[in-house]
Formats: C-alpha cells, structure tokens, sequence
C-alpha cells in the first residue's frame, strides 16, 4: 500500500546550526503516527515543513506517491493536511464560526458554515457553540475548536503538536477516542509529544528525534518507556533525587484569599489558602486558565490585596508592592521569560540587576558596574549558561539557557520564599533536570518552594505537597506518598474537592 | 533572485551606533538630490546654501550654538521620556508654557535692577513646562489616556493661549496695539558672550544638563527603571518599578527642559514675547533626540545638526527664494534615513541561500 | 431656526474630511499598524490638489492626484514600518514633518490665488459629503460581512497566528497603509479644493491628529468614526456662530475649542482600561518580524 506522506532526507538549516538533519519517516493510511523527542530536538520545525509554514533546505516529501512541494499552508490544506497547533492560533475576538471561516475556501456563509460546524462536532464528540467568541472558551473547548477547523477540510493527514499539555487526564482520554475513530476511518495521524506514556497507549509507530536527526522508528507497544527515555535523550541522565524533607516553620502563607480578576477574561480566585515552610516544595497542579495568573500575581505583589491574606515569615505583606516583598525575601521566576522575567534587548549584566539590586549593587541611588558583572557572572558560572558573557543579550540565549539565568538569578538571592511558574517548559531534558534539581536543594537548605506547573510528572518528581487549582480553588495541599497521578486527574476536573486548609 | 533578511546580532553593533546617524545624514543627501531637482533646485548649490554657508562667518557660528542650545535641551528631556516609552510629542507646548512663565516674571518685575530676576524666570520656565507636562502625566497614571494625542492637543492650546496672552492681559500698552509684549527689562534678559553676536550664557547651563542627563540615564539606578520600563513593561511590573512614578518622572523632566528651553529663548534672542516664539522647536528636538540614539552625547550632536539645517532653510529663504519651510523636508527625510539605518544596529543583513 | 440649516451644513462640511482621514486610519489601525503621519499625508494632499486644480485642470483630477500623491508618502512610512520593522511612532512623525515641509515648499507658488469649488449638489453639499458617508457604510460592510475583512481583523489581533495559517500579513497591512494614505490625501484634497478654497501654509491645522484621535474614540468601528467627526464638526464650526449668540468669547478660547474637546473625548473613552483592551486590535502599533 502507498504510504500517504513520505519524508527523504528533509534537512533545515538555521546558519550553522542543523534544525532537521536529513530525516526520513513514512506515514500509511490510517496510521497514528508518534514523533517523540525532547525539546529541542526539531519535531516543531518538521512540522512546520510539513504544514508549508518554512522550506527546507534540502531532501523531498512524497504525498501518497507523488513527489510535491510544499509552498504554503494553504498549499498544505489543498493537499489535505490539517495542523493542530501546540499554542492555538484562534483569534480570540472573534467567534469560533469566524475563525474556521478564515481557513475555508468556500464562499463566505456563516449560516451554512455554522450548520456544519455543528454536524461535525455531533459525529465526533466535539461539543461547541459555533458562535461564541474564542476569548470566552476554556483551554479544552479551544483545542475542539482547532481539531473542528482541521476537520472541515476532510483532512487525509492530522498533525497535533504537544496536544494534551492543556489537558486534564479526562479530557486526554476523550481526545484519544476521537483520534482512534479519525484513524479508523482512513486520517492518517502525526501525533508530536515527549509524553511517552501516552505515545505507548495512542500510537501505531513512533519516530524518535535527536538533536534534528532520526534515531530510530519502533512500535511503542512492544518498547519499554525506559527505552523509549533512552533514545529520546541519548545518555543516562542522573534522576533527580529529593531527600525526605524536613518541614520548618511556615514561610509563605495564604489564607482566606479571594481575588476578582484583573482580565475580564481571567479567573476570580475564591477563598484561597496554603502554606509553604521552609525545608519543603509545594506544587500547584492544574491546567491553565484556573487562576494561576492571577494567583502569582497576588503572591508577587503585582497585585495589592488585604494586609493579612499573604504573610512572608510570619509578616503581613499583602497590601505592599512587589518591590518591597522583595526586599523581604520574595523571590519569583514567571512563566514568561523574555519580557517579563528578563529584558530581551539587554545584557545579561543588566537582566542580574533587574531582580538583583539589593545587597550592594545599587549605592546612593547609582548603579555599581563591578558588582554587577560580578553577580552576573557569578550566575553563569554556577548554572552553567552558554552564552557568549555577561554583555550578551537576553534575546540571544536560547530559551533553555535563559531560563537556567533567570532561575540562577533568583536562586542566587538566597530569598526565603521562591515561587517558579512553569520552570521546565521549553527547557532540553539536560537542563530540566539541573533545574528540577536546584529547586529541591535550595528548599532544603532552609527556603520554602513554591511550584506551579502544568506538568504533572514533574510535580511528582519534585514536590513534597501537591495542591490542585480547579476554576479559582485550591484543594488542600496534599503529601507527596499519598496521592496518585489519577487522583490529580479527578482533583483537576473539580470533582471531590475539600475545602482547603493551611 | 536572492531573498535578504534581517538577523538579530547577539550584542548590538558600537560600530554601527556611531555610524548610523552618519550613514542617515548621507542617504539624506542622496534622496535630497532628485527632491531638488523636482523642484527646479539646482541641488549642489541649495546643498552649500544649507550646510556650508551658514558656518562661514562667526556670527555664523554664534547663531549655529544658539539655534543649537533650545534643541538639545528639549532633545535631552525627550530622550529620558522615550528611553521610558512615554511618547511626549507637545514638547512644544511646554516651551511655549515655559516662555510665557518666565515672560509674566520678567514684565512683573521691568523695574529696577535685579540679580536674581533671570533665575527667578529660570524657575518660572522650568515650573511652567513642568505644569503642562503634568497634564499629559496626569491622564495617562489616573485615565489610561495616551500621552501622545494629548501632548498634542495641548500645544495648539498653548499657542492659542499665548496668541491670546499677547493680544491682552500680556500686550505692550505703549506698543501701537502690535500682538507682543513689551520688550523685557535689562536684568530679564541674557547677555551676549561676544559684542554683536547674540550668543549668551545660557549654553553652559544647557552643557550642564546633558551632564546630569547622562548621570541619570547610565549611571542612576532612576535611569535603569526608566529602560526597563520603556523596554519591558512587564519586566518593570515584575521587578516592582512603581510604573506610574516613573511616568510622572519622565514627563516632568521632559516638561522642565522645554520650559527652560522656552525660557532661554524668550529672556535670549527674542527679548519679548509674541504670537511666534519658536520655529517648531519642540517637533525638530524629536528628531534630535532620535539622532543622537536617545543618549545625552548623540543629542548635542543631533541638536547642531538640526540647527544647521534650521541655519539653512534662513539662507535658502534669502538666497535661493525658498521657503524655510524646505529644512522641514531635510528634517523628515533625514527622521527617515536614521531609522532605517538604525536597524542595523540590532540586525545584520543575511542573504538567504 | 434660520441658523439650523447653515450649523447643520457647516457640521457635515467639517466633518468630511475627518470622515475620510479617520475611516482610513481606522482600516490601518485594525491591521494593527499606527500610522501618526496622517497630517502630513492631508497636508500633501491638499497642496497636491490645489496645485492641480490652480493648473486648469478638473476637480477630479486634482483630488485623484492628491490621492496617489499621499499614497506615495504612505508607502514611504510602509517600506520603514513594514519592511524595516522600525518604531511606528517615529516614522509617522517623520511623515508628517516631511509631509508639512513638502506641502509648504509646493505652496510657496500659490500666493493668494483662489481655486473654483467642487459644485453642490444636493441639499446645498457637494458630493464628498456623501461619499464620505457612503465610504463610512462600505467600510462597515467590508468589516463586518466580508472574509477580507475578517482577515484584516485577524492579522490587526494576532498577525503571527496570521501568518502560521499562511496569510501575507506584510502584503496585507501594505494595503492598509496605502488605504489610508489614500484617503488622507482625499482629506487634504477637500481642504484646500472645498472647505477653504484658499492657501493658507498649515491649513490642516492638527486635523489629522484630531482624526487620529476620533478613531480612538470611535474604538474603531465605521459608525462612531461619523458620529464623532459630527461632533467635531459641530464644535469646529461652533466658533463661527459664536459671535451671532452675542457671545463675547475671545476668539483664541473658541479656537481652542476643538483641541480641548479631543483630549476630553480621548479621557472619556480610555477611562476604562477594559473598554479599551477590549476593542483595541492587539497588536497595535508593534513591530513584525516573521520567523523564517
């Protein structure tokens, strides 16, 4: 039988740096499709030549056994290929008839596109109101909406990108039985994830990529996941290792906080509380979009609350500014990098300074170059950024290596408090662990961690507590040893939720 | 057909940074030609009109610093604003607030010989433009409204209110109902450094500026958050820069340079006050301030640039029969060229294979 | 009210040429470019125009001359804001600057020569009138009913997402820029050709800026752009009639008039920040730059 997309030797070049190195994978009818690989190492750019976003460089793509190029996404959609991407590309003021509308060729009908919409979401267990704007729907109902607008086209090869990092364990297992049926009816499927338990479970075939070049091409279901690891990463990497942890006093506590959004769109956090002691790392699990924008936001102090509803070390510090709780020994890495937790046009020396600026650097209202470098150095060193010095710019580094700067920055202030929002995402394994390693360390050596992150297996991984944030809700704040990935899972979806307690 | 992009550079080019303004002014030049020629203009001669001639004389030079001296003051207070992001474009209107401030102070006092008058006017200029960049300031920390309409809006007004002050409450009663002021009293008014030339003091306070200026921008931590806040806005939420302080800062300073600015000028070369007291000061310092990248040093150089071609467009007007309004042109077009070539300070040009 | 009838026609009068100006920055402002050149642009225009006509030649002539003339300036701002990426706010600026500086050295040959009117038609207006209106419909339309309008909307809110379904966002915004140079120097053109059929040096007197303003206030949608250029038109007009009431206002304060009302406009609109996000296009007024 013809496969319906072969690849040959597709290269893609960005200077001297090899994105896809010669890569080669074929697709059948009907096949479910795994490109696994860590981050890095090139599964979002084969995609994109795939879906005509880029050209590569050199190597050819055979379409059901023809040789074709690939110009253009619409190109790509003639052809019959859908992209379901990881970060949406919905516009949010617009309805959801409206953004399916902008990739259909049809003459411009909302009525009849409407009706369709509905016909195929009824067949395919995909529930959507084709005229509510996007900004109103959750991350799930999104993700619907994306598959929809592949769906309209009657696609013969689906590709989804990192499909189910927004997604709550239900609703993961609901996504799957779609795929199954696209699947059986003849969709050929590229499924892009370095989640390997959920590869063994979906997936016919799977591709493993490493550093841009084709490593190897199993059956997941006859393949440990510890030889899936293997191939994906190339080297044994030290697991991290958390030492029992030793609760001290508690550092960080929330209680009774109950926050209105800033956004119209945001979460209203309601009746909120945890504590977070020294010695110990709490995580927060949850999908995003249920309050942890505006929760951080609380806890850093870019948004001013009630005196009492947040204390560092025993002190009120709700109604004071973001700079004044760092001067108490807050200390805070965003989910954004570039932009918020560094400025991409500046040096690196003066990224140091940005969160940096007590404890010498600043003098009488003017900034002291010597220590600042030193500070900035200082960081490099110990966290190991590759970077061409302390004057290279923030932009320049490479998202892993930025992160590991800002990390290693904050670290670097030996606060009391640390709280990280996502600290792996985008990040290669390598550095992933160092930095899932720092966390620990740094929390037994007296400060107290708070994690939220998206990523369930890392929270397993590191925390000692583990609380669910379910629409604006913080369950209770649960051990490590007592609870399971699938009780998240239901914790996450709201169901058997306490009432939350320090 | 070779396709060319832009990549970013991993540290921002120094050499371009000195160059690009070099590399503006002479594609400015190039693009001037065939401008000139359109317009029945023999370029070269219009060209030697513009940039030479001006220089020739030391009264030449005299008027080339004090054309000079309102430039780069108000193009050291915009550079601080847009280094913050906060885009004052009513410059203008401040310095117009700032000479009517510093000219009430003068007519109030025409009597007698007194020393502190001329700072006592400094004052007033400096607290007038600070007045009408408070405005803007105000509705932008408490209203969310933009800073640039506003500034804007507020320098029609102000010059209607002067063209009104001038016309009334502020007019000469011996003056045959002529649209101006009296003329200011000896102790209102600057000195010329040299004998028949109209050059005075107030340069060294300007030299002084762009020192403080240079002290707050690369070397205060004050000026550190003011980047931040102008590069990332939500990197200086994140590190705590109270933002709506640094606003208010940013616009008073640039308020307090073109008051003083305005005063420089009404107690320098004017003497008086009427319906024009400036030749769009406040809009050429924006292209100053752009010029010399934003930073104190390249501002002195932006300012005697802009104040040849403001030199140039007068002798165009007297030699060549143009209007003056033709340095204008050089000014956009020469705004233009610098941003172009500003790119390739961050970027370098690739050719893509 | 024998004052009725000329106040009305001296409003929608003023009015056209914000109509144009402002109809056309708001196509450019939803495409998520800022283009604060449109003085400049009217000011080309009207010279442009009154050039043309004092030559002899028809008034459609002059006003599709002054048309391509602002196109041209137009595309100048779109090769550095598109092209280059550069801050918009600066090269809008530089056209204006250039554009007052090229307006008034074209100017320099008119003296006080006077050019004939574009003929009323109906209701005692000329036909700009109401093409102004009709244009502020059309746009309404094309917005709101049609895909290209739609794509427009979209590449203004998230021109990356844009381009990954592979729209041209470049080309696209190319055609807004040029759009609303159009138009602006359709503005100019009915300065100088019907409004004041005269030379005055400056005679948009910060028009395109109250225009730039309008569209603000009108959170960018066709309907509000018309009535807020009424309301202008009413206040520019006001002034006029003020000595008729028996007002014993200084003509400065009246003048002044317009320019206050703009800022308590702008302060009304933009007083709450979710009004303004809510309908502001995204990605206004920032830099693209398309990943390869």
């Amino acid at each position: 039988m013809r496969p319906r997309l072969a690849l040959e030797a597709v290269t893609k070049r960005y200077g001297s740096f090899a994105a896809n190195d010669s890569v080669s994978l074929t697709v059948a009818p009907g096949e479910i499709h795994a490109v696994l690989g860590e981050n890095g190492a090139g599964k979002s750019t084969l995609m994109k030549i795939i879906y005509g976003a880029i050209r590569a460089d050199a190597g050819e793509i055979f379409w059901e056994g023809r040789e074709v190029s690939i110009a253009s996404p619409s190109a790509a959609r003639d052809l019959g290929i859908g992209m379901v991407y990881q970060h949406f590309s919905l516009f949010e003021t617009v309805s959801v008839v409206d953004n399916i509308a902008l990739v259909n060729k049809d003459r411009f009908d909302r009525v009849r596109l409407a009706a369709r919409i509905t016909q195929l979401s009824e067949r395919y267990g995909l529930p959507v109101d084709p005229h509510r704007l996007v900004h109103h729907l959750s991350v799930g109902e999104r993700q619907r909406v994306e598959i929809l607008r592949c769906l309209l086209q009657s696609p013969k090869l689906l590709i989804l990108d990192e499909p189910t990092s927004v997604l709550t364990p239900p609703a993961v297992a609901r996504l799957f039985e779609v795929l199954r049926a696209l699947a059986a009816e003849g969709c050929s499927i590229l499924y892009i994830s370095h989640k390997l338990e959920e590869i063994r479970q979906l997936c016919d075939t799977a591709t493993i990529l490493r550093g841009g070049k084709v490593v190897g091409s199993v059956r997941p279901a006859q393949v440990s996941i510890a030889e899936l690891a293997g191939l994906m990463v190339g080297s044994a990497i030290a697991p991290v290792t958390r030492p029992r942890a030793v609760q001290g006093a508690p550092r960080l506590s929330v209680s009774n906080l109950s926050v209105q959004p800033a956004d119209p769109f945001g979460t209203a956090l309601q009746d909120v509380a945890l504590a977070v002691h020294a010695g110990e790392v709490v995580g927060i699990a949850g999908v995003s979009g249920n309050g942890q924008a505006e929760l951080l936001n609380a806890l850093s102090g870019e948004r001013i609350t009630a005196a009492d509803r947040i204390r560092l070390d025993g002190v009120s510090v709700g109604h004071l500014g973001a700079g004044v709780r760092r001067q108490r020994g807050l200390a805070y890495v965003p989910e954004e990098r570039l932009g918020r937790g560094a400025v991409p046009g500046m040096s690196l020396a003066e990224n140091a300074l940005l969160t940096g600026h007590r404890g010498g650097l600043v003098r009488r209202g003017f900034i002291g170059t010597g220590p600042i470098e030193a500070f900035a150095h200082r960081i490099i060193q110990r966290f190991g950024v590759k970077c061409s010095g302390t004057n290279a710019v923030a932009a320049s580094l490479s998202g892993g290596n930025l992160q590991k700067f800002i990390v290693g920055r904050e670290y670097s202030l030996a606060p009391s408090v640390l709280i990280v929002s996502q600290p792996t995402w985008g990040v290669d394994v390598a550095a992933a662990a160092f930095l899932r390693q720092s966390l620990i360390d740094l929390s037994r050596q007296g400060a107290a961690v708070l994690v939220i992150s998206e990523e369930l297996e890392e929270l397993l991984e590191i925390c000692d507590r583990i609380a669910v944030l379910f629409r604006g809700r913080l369950s209770q704040a649960l051990p490590r040893e007592a609870i399971s990935i699938d009780q998240l899972g239901v914790l996450m979806t709201g169901r058997d939720l306490q009432p939350s307690a320090a | 057909m070779n396709r060319l992009y832009l990549e970013r550079r991993a540290v921002p080019s120094r050499l371009m940074g000195v160059g690009a303004p070099v590399l503006a002014l002479a594609a400015m030049i190039l693009c001037a030609i065939p401008m000139l020629r359109l317009e029945g203009l023999e370029p070269l001669a219009t060209l030697r009109v513009f940039f030479l001639q001006p220089l020739s004389t030391g009264n030449g030079i005299s008027e080339w610093l004090l054309k000079a001296n309102p430039l780069i003051l108000i193009g050291l207070g915009l550079a601080v604003g847009y280094r913050a992001n906060v885009w004052n474009i009513g410059a203008e209107g401040m310095y117009t607030v700032g000479a009517i401030c510093a000219g009430w102070v003068a007519l109030r006092f025409a009597d007698g010989t007194h020393h502190w008058l001329l700072p006592a006017m400094m004052l007033a200029g400096v607290l007038g433009g600070m007045a009408w960049a408070a405005i803007p300031a105000f509705l932008k920390t408490r209203l969310n409204t933009s800073e640039i309409l506003v500034s804007l809006m507020l320098t029609y007004v102000a010059q209607l209110l002067l063209a009104w002050l001038v016309n009334g409450p502020m007019q000469d009663p011996g003056g045959l109902n002529y649209p101006q002021t009296a003329l200011f009293s000896e102790s209102a008014t600057f000195s010329p450094l040299v004998a028949g030339m109209r050059l005075n003091a107030s340069i060294f306070i300007t030299l002084g500026v762009v020192v403080l200026t240079w002290l707050l921008l690369d070397r205060s931590f004050l000026g550190f958050q003011l980047k931040v806040s102008g590069q990332a806005p939500a990197a200086a939420r994140y590190a705590g820069f109270a933002q709506a302080r640094l606003i208010w800062i940013s616009l008073l300073i640039s308020g307090a340079t073109a008051g003083l600015a305005g005063m420089f000028e009404a107690a320098g070369p004017l003497g008086q006050l009427s319906p024009v007291i400036s030749p769009g000061y406040g809009f050429a310092a924006i292209i100053v301030a752009f010029i010399g990248r934003l930073r104190p040093v390249g501002v002195v150089f932006g300012g005697l640039l802009l104040s040849l071609l403001y030199l140039g467009g007068e002798a165009a007007q007297m030699t060549l029969n143009v209007p003056a309004a033709l340095s204008r042109c050089f000014q956009g077009l020469l705004l233009f060229c610098l941003l172009a070539a500003d790119v390739l300070v961050d970027y370098r040009v690739r050719v893509m294979p | 009210m024998s004052l009725l009838l000329p106040l009305l026609n001296g409003t929608l009068v003023a009015a056209t040429p914000l109509i144009f100006a402002a109809i056309g920055e708001l196509i450019v402002e939803r495409s998520g470019v800022m283009n604060l050149g449109i003085e400049g642009m009217m000011l080309i225009g009207a010279a442009t125009a009154f050039g043309v006509a004092l030559g002899g030649h028809p008034a459609f002539v002059a006003v599709i001359v002054a048309m391509l003339a602002a196109t041209l300036a137009a595309s100048l701002f779109a090769i550095l804001a598109l092209g280059f990426a550069v801050n918009q706010y600066a090269a809008g600026l530089a056209l204006t600057i250039l554009g007052s500086g090229i307006s008034a050295v074209i100017g320099r040959r008119f003296g006080a020569s006077s050019v004939t009117s574009i003929p009323k038609v109906l209701f005692g207006l000329d036909p700009l009138v109401y093409m102004a209106l009709a244009l502020a419909a059309l746009v309404w339309w094309f917005l709101n009913r049609t895909r290209a309008g739609l794509v427009l909307r979209a590449v203004g809110e998230a021109p990356h997402s844009a381009r990954a379904i592979g729209y041209p966002v470049i080309r696209i915004r190319y055609l807004a820029i040029v759009f609303g140079g159009a138009m602006a120097g359709l503005a100019g053109a009915y300065l100088s050709l019907v409004y004041t059929p005269l030379w005055v040096d400056d005679m948009s007197a910060g028009r395109g800026w109250i225009a730039q303003a309008l569209v603000v206030f009108a959170t960018w949608r066709p309907g509000r752009v018309v009535l807020g250029a009424w309301l202008f038109g009413g206040v520019t007009v006001a002034q006029l009639f003020a000595q008729t009431f028996g007002l014993h206002v200084p003509t400065q304060f009246m003048s002044a008039l317009p320019y206050v009302a703009t800022i308590l406009v702008l302060v009304a609109i933009s007083r709450n920040p979710q009004t303004l996000r809510l309908n502001t296009p995204l990605s206004l007024a920032q830099p693209f730059r398309p990943d390869r």
